[in-house]
């Protein structure tokens, strides 16, 4: 036996690689200059960026603020920066802000989109994040923040707003009394927060257009017709045929009963807020209630195409293949165009149907296809095994999809579900074509048809593009967000 | 018999009567697949209590046929009766028989969004209706007797292969079936694995379990089943007891068969 005289008894603590192998160079050699061609592209990428900001930069940087129009702007650049210096004019967005977030809007009431907003995360939160109470807490609570200081903010530039009437610093108070009570019930009895997630289809509509209380009741009322002729007559009948025969209850409900019903018990007890008209609607206010009413909608109306698709029963089958083909083989815009007129048509006469609820029937159909798409691409990626196993336990077609299949189909289509709202919540700027105010064309032309505007042209492209592009970012961060906590969850 | 997996365990034979009571009836059965002429009358009794072993080669429609008796496949010719309902087209037999009948696949087929525990109460809860609570009582039961209690409440894709089948079983069994169909279970595992899968097959064949079971292991067939069916083509070619079947096969397509797989 040898015997040691030296053991070490801690090891030696890394040395730093050489320069060349570290950090910022090493880096640049790997990624940038590893072989001529790459060299070159980078040093002709670099250019274009250089050359892009040489460009733009002095003219965000010379922006102006404070004008009251597109003449004084340009005479402020040119007394800071000199003759001949560009710059942007940012007091348009200072001062025509509001049209674009909510169109002709009536401004005394600008406190009631901007609590449909609001109202529309904290309905959303526990959809959208699992029923999980902490995050729903916190969501509810900085909503509630953040509408306080949206609705002072809104007061400050418009002191008609709310300051003016009584009724205004009332409906402050109520708001924040509404959301306040709502974060407190996140907190305390989060499962009681879907019953607002159920009615915020109501609440958000009756906020938005106003008028009588009964309206937004009746229009209920016809899913509560839905659903009881559905239990009546899924014994008999079957489910697809019960929700058929629920289908036509509502719609007869809807079309030619609630009216009456409604005027009848609006004349026993009239309650009513100040109706807004649809031609009213505009900016991103427009491009919410089209985008967000047609994403919710056309998901599980994509999810039952999908379905529809792959069943056995040969007529449903056809009908879906043909509904998805005929939407997707057809622009939008056409679509936008002859089917508001095709919708007139079809529906009893003198029935008024406004435009803005016909642009979002249209645009769900259209999302819906190709959601139905996206969601038969995670359905075929599904094992056999799963619907055997589901089949061999005796869950019937129904318990199937709703708690093996679809649970698993959705969370593979997540990312193409998700591109699919990106995109149509960027397809809601086509609606001025049909004579809507969108932010993009609708609410810009009314901005350069004002004299003081005239002849603007980046600025609102480069407002509006960066709201889309903060709205569509989120949604792309929340898809990856679920992805990640799915696939935490489940392996 | 070289056999790996030969069993080594004392069987306990105390519950394994067979009754003369029937529980699967197939008579003058046919199945095709288009012009394929998969199952040719296949006839079959099988009483309560009983433990079949199915073998034969590759494709000759083993699966289907087991797959028949919960209508995971349709027949096209001649009867079957499982429980005294007799399987057709009409949806509340099926949903009766598959209430009655359990059934475990090759690769398992949990649901790999749900734990364990969720992926054994499921059923219970939405078919038969049970309150949850008791369901997941049920469900540590059946756990513990499959021997995995403690992984209730990880996800299937945590668990090895040899545990995920236990928990196939164990799915299977809280529905309180009163036939078990295997499907080649131990045929998808690595080599240390088929062995506490069978032995949880055995405990279920002691306790007089009503059992079919598609399957290549030969040591199992000899210490468990009353009766080993041989198919080949879409047809039973033999049948009879274990001792029987392996030491005095009758046809040549048999003797084959098991020469093949036991390796002579
Ligand atoms: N869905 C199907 N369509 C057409 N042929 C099939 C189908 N399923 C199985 N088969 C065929 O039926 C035969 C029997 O299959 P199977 O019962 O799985 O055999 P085994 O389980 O004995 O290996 C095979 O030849 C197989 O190719
Ligand atoms: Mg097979």
């Amino acid at each position: 036996m040898t015997k040691a005289t030296f053991v070490r008894k801690e090891m030696l603590p890394p040395q730093e690689a050489p320069a060349s192998q570290r950090g910022a160079i090493k880096w640049a050699r790997e990624n940038l200059f590893s072989s001529p061609l790459n060299a070159i592209l980078t040093i002709l990428g670099l250019l274009t960026v250089v050359l892009l900001v040489k460009g733009a930069l002095p003219w965000l940087l010379n922006g102006v603020w404070e004008a009251g129009s597109l003449m004084e702007c340009r005479e402020i650049i040119a007394a800071r920066h000199g003759e001949g210096a560009t710059g942007a004019c940012w007091a348009m967005v200072r001062e025509r802000w509001h049209q674009y977030l909510f169109g002709f809007y009536p401004q005394p009431l600008f406190w009631r989109p901007t609590l449909a907003f609001a109202l529309m995360f904290v309905a959303l939160a526990p959809v959208l994040y699992l029923g999980n109470r902490t995050v729903n807490t916190i969501m509810a609570g900085v909503v509630t923040v953040l509408t306080v200081l949206a609705l002072i903010g809104i007061s400050v530039a418009f002191p008609q707003a709310i300051a003016g009437a009584d009724a205004g610093v009332a409906a402050l108070l109520a708001v924040v009394i509404v959301l306040g009570a709502l974060t407190a019930v996140a907190w305390l009895a989060p499962r009681k927060l879907m019953i607002l997630t159920l009615l915020y289809p109501a609440i958000g509509f009756y906020l938005l257009w106003g008028g009588s209380i009964w309206g937004p009741i009746g229009a209920l009322a016809g899913f509560a017709i839905l659903a009881l002729v559905y239990s009546l007559t899924k014994g008999q009948l079957g489910v697809v045929v019960g929700t058929g025969a629920g289908v036509v209850a509502a719609m007869v409900w809807w079309l030619a009963v609630q009216s009456h019903i409604t005027g009848a018990l609006h004349s026993l007890l009239p309650f009513s807020i100040t109706h807004v008209d649809s031609d009213e609607f505009g900016g991103f206010l427009l491009a919410f209630v089209i985008g967000v009413t047609a994403i919710a909608a056309s998901l599980p109306m994509g999810i039952l195409l999908a379905l529809g698709r792959r069943s056995d029963m040969p007529l449903i089958k056809a009908l879906s293949v043909g509904f998805i083909e005929f939407i997707r083989g057809v622009p939008l815009i056409t679509m936008l165009f002859t089917a508001s007129l095709l919708l007139q048509y079809f529906l009893p006469p003198r029935t008024n149907f406004d435009l803005i609820l016909r642009v979002i029937i249209l645009v769900t159909f259209f999302s819906a296809a190709y959601i139905a798409e996206v969601v038969r691409g995670g359905l075929a990626a599904l094992p056999r095994g799963q619907y055997e196993a589901a089949d061999a336990l005796g869950l019937d077609y129904w318990q199937a999809q709703r708690l093996i299949i679809m649970p698993q189909a959705l969370k593979i289509s997540i990312p193409g579900i998700v591109s699919s709202f990106i995109g149509l919540f960027k397809d809601t700027t086509l609606v001025a074509l049909v004579g809507l105010h969108d932010p993009l064309q609708g609410v810009t032309k009314v901005v350069r048809a004002a004299i003081e505007w005239k002849g603007i042209y980046w600025e609102p492209y480069i407002f509006v593009g960066l709201i889309f592009f903060a709205c569509c970012f989120s949604m792309s961060r929340y898809s990856m967000y679920l992805e990640r906590k799915l696939k935490r969850d489940h392996r | 018999m070289s056999d790996p997996h030969a069993i080594t365990r004392e069987i306990n034979r105390s519950h394994m009567q067979v009754s003369d009571e029937v529980a699967i009836q197939i008579t003058n059965m046919n199945k095709w697949y288009g012009q394929f002429h998969v199952l040719r009358d296949i006839n079959m009794t099988v009483n309560r209590g009983e433990r079949i072993v199915i073998c034969g080669p590759s494709g000759s429609g083993k699966s289907t046929l087991i797959r028949c008796i919960n209508r995971l496949e349709e027949h096209q010719a001649g009867q079957i009766v499982v429980d005294g309902t007799e399987l057709t087209s009409d949806l509340k037999n099926i949903d009766k028989v598959r209430s009655e009948v359990g059934m475990v696949f090759q690769h398992f087929n949990l649901f790999p969004h749900l734990t364990i525990l969720e992926n054994c109460t499921l059923a219970p809860i939405w078919v038969r209706k049970i309150p949850r609570k008791e369901a997941e009582e049920t469900a540590m039961h059946y756990l513990s007797k499959v021997k995995i209690p403690e992984q209730a409440h990880k996800y299937p894709g945590q668990l090895s292969g040899g545990q995920q089948q236990r928990v196939a079983i164990a799915r299977s069994l809280c529905m309180k079936p009163r036939i078990m169909l295997f499907d080649e279970p131990t045929s998808a595992l690595d080599p240390e694995m088929i062995k506490e899968v069978l032995d949880t097959m055995i405990e279920l064949a002691e306790e007089g379990m009503t059992m079919l079971c598609v399957t290549h292991e030969m040591g199992f067939a000899q210490a468990v089943a009353n009766r080993v069916i041989f198919m080949d083509q879409g047809q039973i070619v033999e049948q009879n007891e274990p001792k029987e079947f392996f030491n005095n096969p009758q046809s040549d397509r048999t003797k084959l068969f098991l020469s093949q797989i036991l390796g002579h």
